[in-house]
């Protein structure tokens, strides 16, 4: 199963760019190349699950936001950059942000009432090191992340 | 697509059991093949989750419908089979709490009968 890791210092850098329809079936393709590039950088399955996820649920929201183009599909965007760090992954579309992940910070409490929708922001908030969200009302909107590599796999291995 | 479902009775309840992965792609088939379970008065329903390898957050939001629905009629629904990958996913939004979640198919099923379906 090791012999697709290649030593972190050579797997380490590099740069790919997917572009996905703006459409629920797509999702799986875009899942299963990042957790294909986490598992050649040393990431643990634990990680790789964990960024499996946190990709997905930025894709869909991406895809639940996105607008409908006038003039064709919309796509979504995912930049998947690696270095002897971690794994950062930038998902972009062109729509606006509508709540879908405006939640806030920390565990929720239901109080009752279980939730059905907006969880996720804060699953990504949770499996990831680092995430940035940025959205204007007509600019695309981007969610960065990164995840960053267990000590002893990003100093050798 | 690589979602699985196998419905059956086990006395008078309905066990539904997931397989694969459960995202947004598959969601709405999920969504409905949990309504089609939970039909009629009071339904007793369990949701075997031991084969499921993904768990996303649309999946989470079904889930928590058909509860909410099975609730509203009166009925009961818990959940067994919770794996690692699932329970992480449970366990960060709260819900490994507020989910009626049971260790067994045996236990969640006699649960079932033992509910108040209050909520």
């Amino acid at each position: 199963m090791d012999n697709l890791s290649l030593p972190v210092a050579e797997a380490a850098r590099g740069r790919i760019e997917l572009k996905i329809p703006a459409s629920a079936q797509w999702v799986r393709v875009a899942r299963l190349t990042v957790a294909g590039v986490a598992s050649r950088l040393h990431f643990g399955i634990g990680d790789v699950e964990d960024i499996k996820l946190a990709v997905a649920e930025a894709i869909n929201n991406a895809i639940l936001h996105a607008p409908v183009a006038p003039d064709g599909e919309a796509m979504v965007s995912i930049v998947i950059e690696s270095d002897s760090d971690g794994l950062w992954i930038i998902v972009t579309d062109e729509g606006r942000v509508q709540g879908g992940l405006s939640v806030e910070d920390g565990a929720p409490d239901f109080d009752g009432e279980l939730p059905e929708g907006g969880l996720g922001l804060l699953l990504i908030r949770s499996l990831m090191d680092e995430v940035s969200h940025e959205s204007g009302s007509h600019a695309d909107t981007v969610v960065k992340m990164f995840k960053r590599l267990p000590a002893r796999a990003a100093h050798g291995a | 697509m690589d979602l699985r479902l196998r419905v059956g009775t086990q006395g008078e309840a309905t066990v539904v059991e997931i397989g694969g992965e459960i995202d947004l792609h598959v969601a709405p088939r999920l969504r409905a093949e949990l309504l089609r379970a939970g039909e009629g008065d009071s339904p007793r329903v369990v949701v075997d989750l031991s084969e499921v390898s993904f768990l996303d957050s649309t999946g989470i939001g079904v889930l928590v419908g058909a509860l909410k629905r099975v609730r509203e009629k009166g009925g009961a629904l818990n959940f067994c089979g919770v794996q690692s990958r699932v329970r992480r996913v449970f366990e960060i939004t709260g819900l490994m709490r507020a989910l009626p979640i049971f260790e067994s198919r045996e236990a969640a099923l006699t649960a079932l009968w033992e509910e108040k379906a209050d909520g």
